[in-house]
C-alpha cells in the first residue's frame, strides 16, 4: 500500500471544493497515482461493468472513510492498519451482499472484483492519509472526490474499450438501471465491425497505456502553453 | 492426476493471474523496474500466496461452513492473509536473517496484493478440494513469479530504448505488458 502525504497531495486542500476536486483531477487515484490498477483494467471491458464497480467502490470508500474518521480517536495508533482493513472489509462485504440481492446478473460478471475491493490500495490510502486525521465532513468530501475520480477513470477506459471493441456505447445499461435503460445503447456511426482485441486482456493494457501517454502529452502541452 | 495437471497449467499459463485476470498488478507495475527486487517480490509472494490459500481453505471448511458464516469470508480471509504475512516475517527474521534482509521490505506489501485474496476466494468459490487448492495456488504463484521476472527483464531493456517523452515510464510499460499478454493468449485452449 502506498502512502500519499496529505500535505503535498493538494495545495488547496483547505477548502471543501478543493478537497472535492483534488480527488478528481490533481490526485486522480487511477490515472495520476496508479492505484486500483487491477479493477481498472479488469472491469473496463464495457461501460456498464466499469460503472457498476465504480459505484460499489464509491460506496465502500465513502462508508469506510466516514467510519474511520468517526472512530479516529478510539483506534490506537499501533493497531490502526488492521483496524482500517477490517472496516474496509466490512463495507466490502456489505457491497457484495447488496449486489447479490439487487443486481445479481451484473454481480456475476464482476463478482471477484467486487470482493477484492478490500485490497484496493486507493481506499486504504485515503483512510491512512486523510480520514484518520480529519473530521467526518472533510473525510466525506475527500471520499466523494476520490470516488468520482476513480469512476471517471474507470468509465472513460470502459467507454473507449467498448466503442473500439464492439462499436457500441452504453450497451446493457438495463442490468444496472432497470429495464428503462435498455434503450440507452448507442451504436457508432458507420459500419464499425469492432476490434475484438480491445475487449480482451491485451487490449486493456495497450489502451490504458495509450490513454495514459496521451494524457501526459496533453498535460505537457498545456504546461508549455501556460509557461513563459 | 490429469485434473490436477489441468488446474496447474490453467492457473500457470492459460488464465495467468497477472496477464489474463488482472490480479496483482500493483507489484507487477511497481516493483519490476529492476530485476533483483522483482525476483525477491515474486518469491515472497509465491510463498505467502500458497500458505494463505491453504490456511483460508481450512478456515473456510472448519470454521465458517459449520457456523454457516460463509458471508464473512472476505473479512476472515484478509485476517488470515495478514496473519500469514506477519508469521512469515517473524519466522524468517529469526531463522533466515539473510533472506529476511532481501525479502523483508516486500512482505508487508503482500497483504494488499489482490492476487493472494483472489486465489483464496476462487478456490473456495469453485469448491476445490484441499489438494486441488494447493495445486491451484502453486500454479497461480508460479504464473505470478514467471511474469514478474519476464517483465522485469523486459523493463530493464526498456530503460535504454528511445521512447517518446510522454510515454516514458508507466505508459510504455503498460503497452509492453499488453504485448506480453498477447503472447500469453497463445496458451488459450491448452489442456482443454
Amino acid at each position: 500500500m502506498s502512502r500519499t502525504p496529505a500535505s503535498t497531495a493538494a495545495p488547496d486542500a483547505g477548502t471543501p471544493a478543493g478537497v472535492l476536486t483534488a480527488g478528481v483531477a490533481a490526485r486522480n487515484p487511477a490515472w495520476i497515482q496508479l492505484l486500483g490498477l487491477c479493477p481498472l483494467l479488469a472491469v473496463s471491458s464495457s461501460a456498464v461493468t466499469a460503472l457498476a464497480l465504480a459505484l460499489a467502490s464509491a460506496g465502500v470508500l465513502v462508508g469506510s472513510n466516514v467510519t474511520i474518521s468517526m472512530l479516529r480517536r478510539l483506534i490506537p495508533d499501533f493497531a490502526r492498519l488492521p483496524a482500517f482493513v477490517l472496516i474496509v472489509a466490512t463495507f466490502t462485504t456489505c457491497a457484495v451482499l447488496l449486489m447479490e440481492a439487487y443486481a445479481f446478473e451484473l454481480y456475476l460478471r464482476i463478482a471477484l472484483f467486487v470482493q477484492i475491493i478490500v485490497t484496493n490500495c486507493m481506499i486504504l490510502g485515503r483512510a491512512e492519509a486523510f480520514a484518520s486525521r480529519r473530521p467526518v465532513w472533510p473525510s466525506l468530501l475527500d471520499a466523494l472526490g476520490t470516488a468520482a475520480g476513480f469512476a471517471l477513470a474507470l468509465v472513460s477506459l470502459g467507454l473507449v474499450r467498448e466503442a473500439v471493441g464492439r462499436g457500441t456505447v452504453f450497451a446493457d445499461m438495463d442490468m444496472l438501471f432497470g429495464p428503462g435503460a435498455a434503450g440507452w445503447t448507442m451504436t457508432l456511426p458507420g459500419d464499425w465491425p469492432g476490434l475484438l482485441i480491445a475487449t480482451l486482456p491485451p487490449g486493456a493494457f495497450i489502451i490504458a497505456g495509450l490513454l495514459l501517454g496521451l494524457g501526459n502529452a496533453a498535460v505537457r502541452a498545456r504546461r508549455r502553453n501556460a509557461g513563459p | 492426476m490429469t485434473d490436477l495437471a489441468l488446474i496447474l497449467i490453467g492457473a500457470l499459463l492459460v488464465n495467468n493471474f497477472v496477464l489474463a485476470q488482472f490480479l496483482g498488478l500493483c507489484p507487477f507495475m511497481g516493483v519490476t523496474r529492476r530485476y533483483e527486487p522483482a525476483l525477491a517480490m515474486a518469491l515472497a509472494t509465491a510463498f505467502v500466496l500458497t500458505t494463505a490459500a491453504a490456511v483460508s481453505f481450512v478456515l473456510h471448511h472448519a470454521v465458517l461452513v459449520p457456523l454457516s458464516l460463509e458471508y464473512l469470508r472476505i473479512v476472515a480471509f484478509i485476517v488470515a492473509i495478514a496473519g500469514v504475512v506477519q508469521l512469515t516475517e517473524r519466522v524468517m527474521r529469526a531463522s533466515h536473517p539473510l533472506l529476511h534482509e532481501v525479502l523483508g521490505i516486500y512482505l508487508p506489501l503482500i497483504t494488499s496484493n489482490c492476487a493472494v485474496l483472489a486465489v483464496a476466494l476462487l478456490a473456495v468459490g469453485e469448491s476445490l478440494s484441499f489438494l486441488e487448492t494447493l495445486v491451484f495456488a502453486l500454479g497461480a504463484a508460479g504464473g505470478f513469479s514467471l511474469v514478474m521476472v519476464l517483465f522485469a527483464a523486459l523493463r530493464e531493456r526498456l530503460e535504454h530504448a528511445s521512447v517518446p517523452e510522454p510515454f516514458r515510464g508507466v505508459p510504455v510499460a503498460l503497452v509492453t505488458a499488453g504485448i506480453l499478454s498477447l503472447g500469453f493468449m497463445g496458451f488459450a485452449g491448452l489442456g482443454g
